[in-house]
């Protein structure tokens, strides 16, 4: 696998979508982290279907790309178009066709894991019956602690709680996902890989940190690694 | 939008109503506060009347301060305010539901103890409704601003003690119009223009500052 890491964007070619327009495409994107310039002159293109790893070292500026792709940084130079719109011109469909879930889980301690599922997907628009939040922690094997507090469950219980999001985020085509395996225990990766291969079949795209190698069987993720991509 | 609004504005009073007693402790520090002034000033009824509108509104202005310094610390620290910011609709909504939820919390519990405090303080009838319908318009007008404050200062090491340096100046407009106008009352005059003036004030920064906070927010979450 590593060998396809020399270029930025690893072509390995077949994919049955590889004509389809892009769900995302930045083109010559910089992004810097308060004075010190990350990188410069970046293209990634996710096609529907795919699954990307982002690699690279620490530091690196793995968070800065998500967080600049999802718009809640700006990028100091390029181009970024989500599902063909333009951040710049249009946010709220940008948002609309994006989820992001950072390194941090968003979830209040004083609320049921229910309770704060149910609010993370409202926040996207996403209105949706407590037997659908059931379905979806279930799905991710933490139904059992639906109405304890978050503050009770562990590290792992948490980041699925969080990840249940993904079972009901069918409307969002582009999901950015930092260091989604962390904390997570087998079961926990085979739940999250189902998931995300449902997403790729749906024709979805998904750019995922990991800093262990990934599991995913179908589709195949591709690589794109930072370290191999100079500072132009 | 009013979705949105709707979705934080119903976290928040619930997570409130979770930690009751932590939300009930700007209502502690305003019964406190106001208490000390007979101890330190001293009990003469005269002075006590005299001095009353003006401290009440004073400490209302600091118990405001001291909560809305963790309105988004606790939404930025668990990674709640990026996924609010990243919501289709604008952060606008999440700006004006932070105001909402901490006037309500804070605010509306500091007018309903002030009359009581003011019977402490011997204040008239007239004076009381006066000092109430001057706090109805101006803790909101605290609210927006104190939330503007927590906006800018979100993530600085020493943001509490910034936030009430930039709030108290911008504030002071609505503290002189909310003591003066029972001042007035008690003075035997109409106080129509102290309230329009507050009014006027609260109309102000409730199109202003909720703007400034959602685009303080975007940047301090950048």
């Amino acid at each position: 696998m590593h060998s396809f890491a020399a270029s930025p964007v690893v072509a390995n070619g077949g994919f049955p979508l590889e004509s389809a327009e892009p769900i995302l495409a930045a083109a010559g994107l910089g992004g810097q982290r308060g004075e010190r310039m990350l990188f410069r002159g970046l293209d990634i293109t996710l096609l529907p279907g795919q699954v990307v790893w982002l690699r690279g070292r620490n530091g690196r500026g793995k968070t800065s790309l998500l967080r600049l792709l999802a718009g809640l940084a700006t990028p100091t130079e390029g181009e970024l178009h989500v599902a063909g719109q333009s951040l710049r011109r249009a946010p709220a469909a940008w948002r609309r066709a994006l989820l992001y879930i950072g390194h941090q889980n968003a979830l209040k301690d004083d609320l049921t894991a229910s309770e704060a599922l149910s609010f993370l997907l409202r926040l996207g628009g996403t209105h949706s019956t407590a037997a659908q939040i059931d379905a979806a922690l279930h799905r991710l094997g933490v139904h059992q602690c639906r109405h304890a507090l978050v503050r009770t469950l562990s590290q792992g219980q948490r980041r699925r709680v969080s990840l249940a999001r993904l079972a009901l985020s069918m409307d969002q085509t582009l999901w950015l996902l930092d260091e989604p395996f962390d904390a997570l225990d087998a079961d926990g990766v085979a739940a999250l890989n189902e998931l995300l291969a449902e997403h790729a079949q749906r024709g979805g795209a998904t750019l995922l940190t990991s800093h262990q190698a990934l599991s995913l069987a179908e589709p195949v993720p591709r690589i794109f690694d930072l370290d191999h991509h100079a500072l132009a | 939008m009013t979705d949105l609004f709707i979705a934080v504005l119903m976290r928040d009073l619930r997570l409130a109503w979770r930690r009751r007693i932590d939300s009930l402790l700007p209502l502690v520090f305003f019964i406190v506060a106001l208490s000390l002034f007979p101890l330190g000033v001293g009990p003469e009824p005269q002075t006590l009347r005299e001095i009353a509108p003006g401290v009440v509104w004073v400490c209302a202005l600091l118990a405001s301060m001291l909560s809305v310094n963790l309105l988004f610390a606790g939404d930025l620290a668990d990674g709640s305010l990026e996924q609010m910011l990243l919501a289709p609709q604008p952060a606008l909504a999440v700006a004006t539901a932070k105001c909402a939820v901490h006037w309500l919390v804070s605010g509306l519990p500091l007018i309903v103890a002030a009359p009581l405090v003011g019977v402490l303080f011997g204040m008239s009838v007239p004076a009381l409704v006066a000092l109430v319908f001057g706090l109805l318009l101006g803790t909101p007008i605290l609210s927006l601003l104190g939330a503007l404050g927590a906006a800018l200062t979100l993530g600085l090491r020493s943001g509490g003690m910034l936030l009430i340096l930039i709030v108290l100046p911008l504030a002071t407009p609505a503290l002189i119009f909310g003591a003066g106008a029972v001042g007035t009352i008690e003075a035997g005059q109409s106080a129509a223009g102290h309230f329009s003036l507050l009014g006027a004030l609260l109309i102000a920064t409730a199109i202003g500052a909720p703007l400034a906070t959602a685009a303080a927010l975007r940047i301090s979450t950048e």
